[in-house]
């Protein structure tokens, strides 16, 4: 018979509001530092298991002969994850508070499964970094922390775990404070916050713990709760004042023989009247209207999937740019941009692949290398290529000017991925601009 | 005292400031001052959230996703089985080209083991957004050879794999839209918005293109198709809190009803041709709905009174058995049975 992991606590249903937000949060840390326990944890605990779930983990567990439930197995679900005790790529899962739905990204620690973690960081709005209180912050930890910083995630809940094997001693955990906040300075992060926990005993994951009297800051939970949400969906646009962009995917035709530009809002809100600019073409017309399934609308929020129908008769496609006046992005086929680099061969100056940003896809060459960013030092240093999972200044020139923002202003204008023309597989993250912290 | 926490953003950062009217950082506890406030209780208090709702932002990707693989690909096919989150999505796709028609045709993987309300359901919602739809049938694969007919009474679930491949190359679709969730399954919760599937139609976990941001890249070669999950991030939850906003209609099996039914492997099995009481079995009559609609040989009902979608959001609230453990028996055979079947080409 396997141990049980404690029962969750009794309390309300589980049930949210009709109209809850949204808060999307990728996990960070090494191999073994009880990511996925905690993610166990944190379901179990708020009562997002169901039974049948839990029955099925721990007759996982059994067959294994750990001897008690193992709650990484809510996350860890492949074949070979489960062999080897490792998480290989991201597992998504739900959970929701009474007002609060959230999207974890479990994400892998191994420096291999690198670009795993990057697709699980590229739309969090936070991170929640594991950190092994008897070893203290890993290399692979720092990386990856980096990684999230650089793809524009600045708020860190710092999870100091097992605690219980130090004995719940504060000076494990003042030890992770002062690296944590040396980084989170350096990195320019806007809120860190460092919490004290077992994640296989849940000392302070949603219950407060006993253990460490000397802690009466937030638990996990709370810091989930109270973090800033829906950053991913509003983008910059919200938080920094942008100007208003739709990147054209789709025509629609309206009846009268009008046409309409169906695409996502992101960068700023549209409204009816608004100037606008088409790009790369530089016509100049104005919102005639708003149009939604469900009828037209005065104002388009950022995140909002609309289309636009213009004043004035311009020949514009799927890959084109409708963006307010106010506040345009930069039309270019020549830009310097930074790199994760996913591929096993390396990258190197002159090389032809293709590129897709935003809605439209273009042959690019890489003219020339500026150099790799180091993690620890958090400087570009020159080198003559990329290797896989190096982070990279590049300069690219591209077959059809794009309309591109910094990726710092704008997540959605400001990124791009870069294609294998043999393989079509997608081999790089790209980033406008140079790396670019916040502070 | 011990230095605790904390870290925030300074006042010359101009997001920090724009953040501070907003709402607030998480801060830090006052350690070893009792009697002073503490700000891990302000860290409480809520920040002024997105003007979207998460209905709202759901509906939004998933149109997003819907209208970017239609783009991209050359031959998209909407994959429609009845249930409630493949009529969730094609609503979703009549919403994405309004005032347009839908751009692709939707098909029906027909196991022969339906529910006969649900293909009557099929036929009339399919028409009412003007779609064409297209019925692949297991019962061709099994007449034409393709794969050993397993007997009248057994499941039809995995074999659906061979038809519905069958039918992929038939029509060279290059990629299929699916109304598969990641809660409902630990394999599934693995898998990408757009999942490749090589000229065989396997899933391989291990070699998963990246997928940042919204930049969805569907490119595939000859051959090779994609399955595209507009809806991967929704919850059960979720679904019916849109079908009810949108007041989607689904087949009558879904809501409390009075039907006659047989307790076998711990599921409510509806009596039918195909299910008949075997030994000690009896055959009850219970007020049941479905919560998942599939194979009638192995989809079980759960008791329920619920008669509406409100009803049925309520019952969800207090549900201790997660949808596909409650309803499918195919999910029963192994620790892994839905990645061994995706590994084969499954939906």
């Amino acid at each position: 018979m396997s141990k049980s992991p404690g029962s969750p606590p009794t309390g309300g249903p589980r049930l949210g509001a009709d109209t809850m937000d949204l808060l999307r949060f990728a996990t960070v840390g090494s191999v073994d530092d009880g990511k996925s326990t905690l993610i166990g944890r944190l379901l179990f605990d708020t009562r997002q298991l169901f039974d049948d779930q839990l029955d099925a983990i721990t007759v996982a567990s059994e067959r294994r002969g750990l001897g008690e439930v193992d709650l990484s197995f809510v996350t860890d679900g492949l074949r070979a994850e489960r062999e080897q005790g490792i998480t290989i790529d991201v597992a998504y899962r739900y959970a929701a508070t009474p007002h609060r739905k959230f999207v974890i990204a479990d994400c892998p620690g191994h420096l291999q499964y690198t670009s795993n973690m990057a697709t699980g960081a590229s739309t969090a709005d936070l991170v929640l970094v594991l950190v092994d209180a008897t070893s203290g912050l890993r290399e692979q930890s720092r990386r990856h922390i980096c990684i999230a910083a650089l793809l524009g995630v600045d708020q860190l809940v710092v999870c100091a775990n097992k605690m219980d094997l130090v004995d719940w001693d504060t000076s494990a955990y003042q030890h992770i404070v002062d690296e944590m906040e040396t980084l989170a300075r350096r990195l320019g992060l806007a809120s860190c916050t460092v919490i004290p926990i077992s994640a296989l005993h849940g000392d302070n994951v949603v219950e407060r713990s006993d253990a460490a009297p000397w802690y009466d800051g937030p638990t996990v939970l709370d810091a989930l709760e109270s973090a800033q949400a829906g950053g991913w969906a509003s983008q910059h646009g919200l938080r920094q004042g942008n100007g208003g962009r739709l990147p054209v995917q789709w025509v629609l035709r309206q009846p009268g023989g009008g046409r309409s530009y169906a695409g996502m809002v992101n960068g700023g809100p549209f409204r009816t009247g608004d100037p606008v600019i088409v790009l790369p073409q530089g016509q100049y017309s104005t919102v005639r209207s708003i149009e939604t399934a469900d009828g037209p609308l005065p104002r388009a929020e950022v995140g909002l999937s609309v289309s636009l129908q213009l004043n004035d008769d311009i020949d514009i496609s799927r890959g084109d740019l409708i963006s307010s006046l106010e506040e345009q992005p930069t039309v270019t086929d020549e830009f310097e941009a930074t790199l994760c680099w996913f591929h096993d061969r390396p990258l190197r100056a002159g090389d032809r692949l293709k590129l897709k940003h935003t809605t439209r896809v273009t042959p690019v060459i890489v003219e020339r290398i500026e150099g790799i960013f180091d993690v620890n030092e958090l400087e570009v240093s020159e080198a003559p290529e990329l290797v896989e999972n190096d982070i990279g200044v590049v300069r690219l020139r591209t077959a059809m000017p794009l309309a591109l923002d910094s990726y710092s202003v704008d997540r959605i204008t400001g990124s791009f991925v870069l294609i294998d023309e043999l393989t079509i597989a997608t081999v790089a993250a790209g980033m406008v601009g140079p790396p670019r912290l916040h502070g | 005292m011990t230095k605790m926490v904390i870290f925030q953003r300074g006042p010359m950062d101009s997001a920090a400031t724009l953040r501070s009217t907003s709402s607030r950082p998480i801060a830090g506890p006052s350690a070893g001052r009792p009697g002073q406030p503490d700000a891990s209780v302000t860290a409480l208090v809520r920040p002024v959230g997105h003007p979207l709702g998460h209905l709202d932002l759901l509906e939004s990707l998933a149109v997003f996703i819907i209208r970017e693989v239609a783009a991209e690909s050359e031959r998209p096919v909407l994959l429609f089985s009845g249930g409630k989150d493949s009529a969730v999505l094609l609503h979703l796709a009549a919403k994405a080209f309004k005032p347009g028609g839908i751009p692709f045709p939707v098909l029906h993987v027909d196991t022969g083991h339906n529910f006969p309300e649900v293909l009557a359901y099929r036929d009339a919602q399919v028409d009412a957004e003007g779609a064409r739809l297209l019925v692949a049938k297991v019962q061709d694969s099994i007449d034409q050879g393709r794969v050993a007919d397993p007997g009248p009474i057994a499941s039809r679930n995995r074999l659906q794999t061979t038809t519905l491949l069958d039918a992929i190359n038939a029509n060279s679709f290059d990629a299929a839209f699916g109304g598969a969730r990641r809660d409902e399954d630990k394999a599934r919760a693995k898998e990408r918005v757009l999942s490749f599937r090589d000229s065989f139609g396997q899933w391989d976990p291990k070699r998963q293109r990246p997928e940042l941001w919204q930049l969805y890249q569907g490119s595939v070669r000859p051959g090779e198709h994609l399955r595209a999950f507009p809806l991967s991030d929704w919850t059960e939850l979720d679904i019916w809190q849109y079908i009810r906003r949108e007041q989607i209609v689904l087949p009558a099996i879904y809501y409390a009803h009075s039907r006659r039914v047989i307790q076998r492997d711990g599921m409510l099995l509806a009596e039918s041709q195909w299910v008949t009481p075997q030994g000690i079995e009896v055959v009850e009559e219970a007020t049941v709905r479905y919560r998942t609609v599939g194979d009638a040989t192995l989809t079980g009902a759960v008791r329920s009174e619920a008669a509406t979608a409100d009803d049925i959001i309520r019952e969800l609230a207090t549900s201790r058995i997660s949808e596909r453990g409650a309803t499918r028996g195919d999910d029963r055979f192994s620790e892994t049975a839905m990645e061994d079947r995706k590994r084969e080409g499954y939906f």
